[in-house]
């Protein structure tokens, strides 16, 4: 099978989608000329002049209007230049675009997604490094896709592109220029559906996006010693798969949650409280949570790489749990 | 006069149905009868059917918390807008909304909002999205002079200029922004001077004067419609009543507010349809018997209608809700 990068396969979604639906279109800052900041969309230069275009430093209109477009029955993909920058225009999302359906006594459909880069890289420090999914997991209203690989961001994106929901997507600026095979047939990745990327017996980890990759690399380690990660991707946060995290805590009666973004109050803890509250009687030992320290980003690396969770976090955590 | 009797009748039949429900909902509000918060456009009424007369059925608006009278305006049924004051099943959302977020996407209504500068952001969408459509339909967002101070109208205007969105701005300006009075918190006399900021035109015209608001709002449309890009009309008026009904109004005096009952945009326009023998002292009376009619029907609509089961309150979040957790 072909190897395309991860940047790559989210530009086929959006351009095979694009081809075959003339409402869907596509804006935000640096996209057009630039293909995005990070490069996203890099294969969509040249491509559909009319419908990709480059917006003024406007988020409060750039996520607004395309709560307008979609009521207007068009399917807006819009870039959020960084995760970070959400809350500039945030009202736009938490009060407009996560209410109105609702307020409204569900009248109208917003088909539209808001995607961009998060995550931790290169020293970017406290306003250009947050992962803030937790947020949108919390207030009700938006759906949530994190895929962490090329296969899953196209098949994730594709069906968001056919949704009628409003879905917002978090691409960890480290995954864009990571390679993966993905099948030149035309595939769709459901919500709610997570993969187990690598049985194990001993203890479960339920990780998205960086943290995925993190925790495969923590478990080929851990192999060698003799303990054996069963590493689940969520690949979906709202929704998100209980069951496939039930049935993995019921054959190996541990858990980690490990997530990039602050442990405090993180997705791990809801989590975390779900699984106690509906297989405590499959658990051997205390649910076990990794997240970044609960301070802003900080700048040298040294200290970037101290607060940012990784492998060893697993690995330590992991080897506590089992008491060695 | 220059238009038909039945065109210059239908605005003040509008404007009085605006006038008439809202006195309705003032009144149920004091007897205890509506939950929530109600803001009144008593006072406004001009600017709401004026705008409203020059746009198609197919274009869209915007409103705002202050929408009651750009959804009668539209061609909302105020059976369901009472019903949704209620919080019936029968309302516009089903109870889910209430006053600040009545809308009927069905009639290009996309919502009050009860956010100040809220549904500037989602008309340029809609802008956006019949420019990509190419339909020559139209978008007009109402906001408040409070609004014009947030960083939505900035962003809003700057943005439909660029892209020549078919909009048009109307500024209601009606003094207060809540309890703030507007000329102490606003760094220009007219909130229209900011249109030269947007290289667009902008227009300051008497809110109360239903023909300056219809034709000045006519021309700014048919500019949009032809691809001529947005306009900034700010229409000066008056908030007769508080920001919301039960507000004590300390901050202003009687004097003031009856100064601005003799300018009345309705009280104006009878007189003048009178003055000029378009329409008859029984004439009038028969409208407005009609009108009261129409909303003695409308409350009882809704008082008749049904609560909603408590457990409504878990549907219409999302189109496909498979696996989410409520």
């Amino acid at each position: 099978m072909r190897n395309i990068s991860y940047a790559e396969a989210l530009g086929e979604a959006i351009l095979e989608e694009m081809e075959r639906d003339d409402t869907i279109f596509t804006y935000g800052e640096d996209v057009a000329k630039q293909g995005g900041i990070f490069g996203a969309y890099k294969s969509l230069l040249g491509k559909f002049p009319n419908r990709i275009f480059d917006t003024p430093i406007s988020e409060e209109v750039i996520y607004g209007s395309a709560l307008g477009a979609a009521l207007v029955g068009m399917r807006p993909v819009v870039e959020f230049h960084f995760a970070d920058f959400l809350f500039t225009g945030i009202q736009s999302i938490t009060l407009q675009i996560e209410k109105i359906r609702y307020m409204t006594g569900g009248q109208g459909k917003l088909h539209l997604v808001l995607r961009g880069p998060d995550g931790v890289s290169n020293s970017a420090a406290a306003q250009h490094s947050e992962s803030i999914e937790t947020i949108f997991m919390h207030i009700p209203g938006i759906k949530i896709i994190i895929p962490s690989t090329p296969y899953d961001i196209k098949g994730l994106m594709k069906t968001a592109l056919r949704s009628d929901d409003p879905i917002i997507c978090f691409e960890h600026k480290s995954l864009y220029a990571t390679k993966g095979e993905v099948p030149e047939e035309e595939y769709f990745i459901p919500l709610g559906k997570a993969e187990i990327k690598k049985e194990g017996k001993d203890i479960t980890v339920v990780s998205m996006s960086r943290m995925v990759h993190e925790s495969l690399r923590a478990a080929e380690e851990l192999e060698k010693e003799g303990i054996s990660l069963e590493v689940i991707d969520l690949r979906s946060l709202v929704p998100w798969d209980k069951e496939t995290v039930i049935r993995s805590v019921q054959k190996t009666n541990r858990l980690i949650v490990a997530h990039e973004t602050w442990r405090r109050a993180g997705w791990g803890a809801e989590i975390a409280s779900t699984i106690q509250e509906e297989a405590f009687d499959f658990l051997d030992a205390p649910i076990a949570r990794i997240g970044a320290r609960n301070v802003p980003m900080p700048f040298n690396a040294l200290m970037q790489n101290f607060v940012t969770p990784n492998k060893e976090n697993i690995i330590i955590e992991a080897k506590k749990l089992l008491g060695r | 006069m220059r238009y038909s009797k039945n065109f210059l009748v239908s605005l003040y039949q509008t404007m009085q149905k605006i006038r008439k429900f809202e006195q309705s909902a003032e009144q149920l509000f004091l007897e205890g009868k509506l939950p929530g918060f109600i803001h009144l456009y008593i006072g406004e009424e001009a600017i709401a059917t004026g705008v409203m007369a020059a746009l198609n059925q197919g274009d869209y608006i915007t409103s705002t918390h202050r929408g009651h009278g750009h959804m009668i305006a539209k061609g909302g049924d105020i059976k369901r807008m009472m019903a949704e004051l209620f919080g019936k099943t029968s309302g516009y959302c089903k109870g889910k909304g209430g006053s600040m977020h009545i809308a009927d996407f069905s009639i290009g209504v996309l919502g009050a909002n009860g956010v100040v500068g809220g549904g500037l952001p989602i008309a340029i969408g809609a802008g956006l999205g019949i420019k990509m459509k190419e339909t020559n339909q139209v978008v007009v967002a109402f906001f408040g002079d409070g609004a014009s101070n947030t960083g939505a109208f900035h962003e809003s205007l700057n943005f439909a200029s660029v892209y020549r969105l078919p909009i048009v701005f109307i500024n209601e300006n009606n003094q207060y922004a809540s309890t703030a009075k507007t000329k102490e918190t606003t760094s220009v006399q007219n909130i229209s001077d900011r249109a030269v900021s947007y290289s667009m035109p902008g227009i300051t015209i008497d809110g109360n004067n239903i023909i300056a608001v219809y034709e000045t709002a006519r021309e700014a449309i048919e500019r949009a419609r032809d691809q001529g890009g947005p306009t900034l009309i700010e229409a000066k008026t008056y908030r007769i009543k508080g920001h919301f009904v039960g507000d004590p109004t300390k901050y202003r005096e009687n004097i003031e507010v009856n100064k601005f009952w003799e300018n009345e945009p309705i009280k104006i326009w009878e007189k003048q349809l009178l003055d000029s023998k378009i329409i008859t002292d029984k004439e009038i009376k028969k409208i407005n018997e009609e009108l009261d009619a129409q909303i003695s029907e409308a409350i009882l609509f809704a008082e008749n209608s049904s609560d909603p089961i408590p457990e409504n309150a878990l549907s219409d979040l999302f189109v496909d809700d498979a696996g989410y957790d409520y």
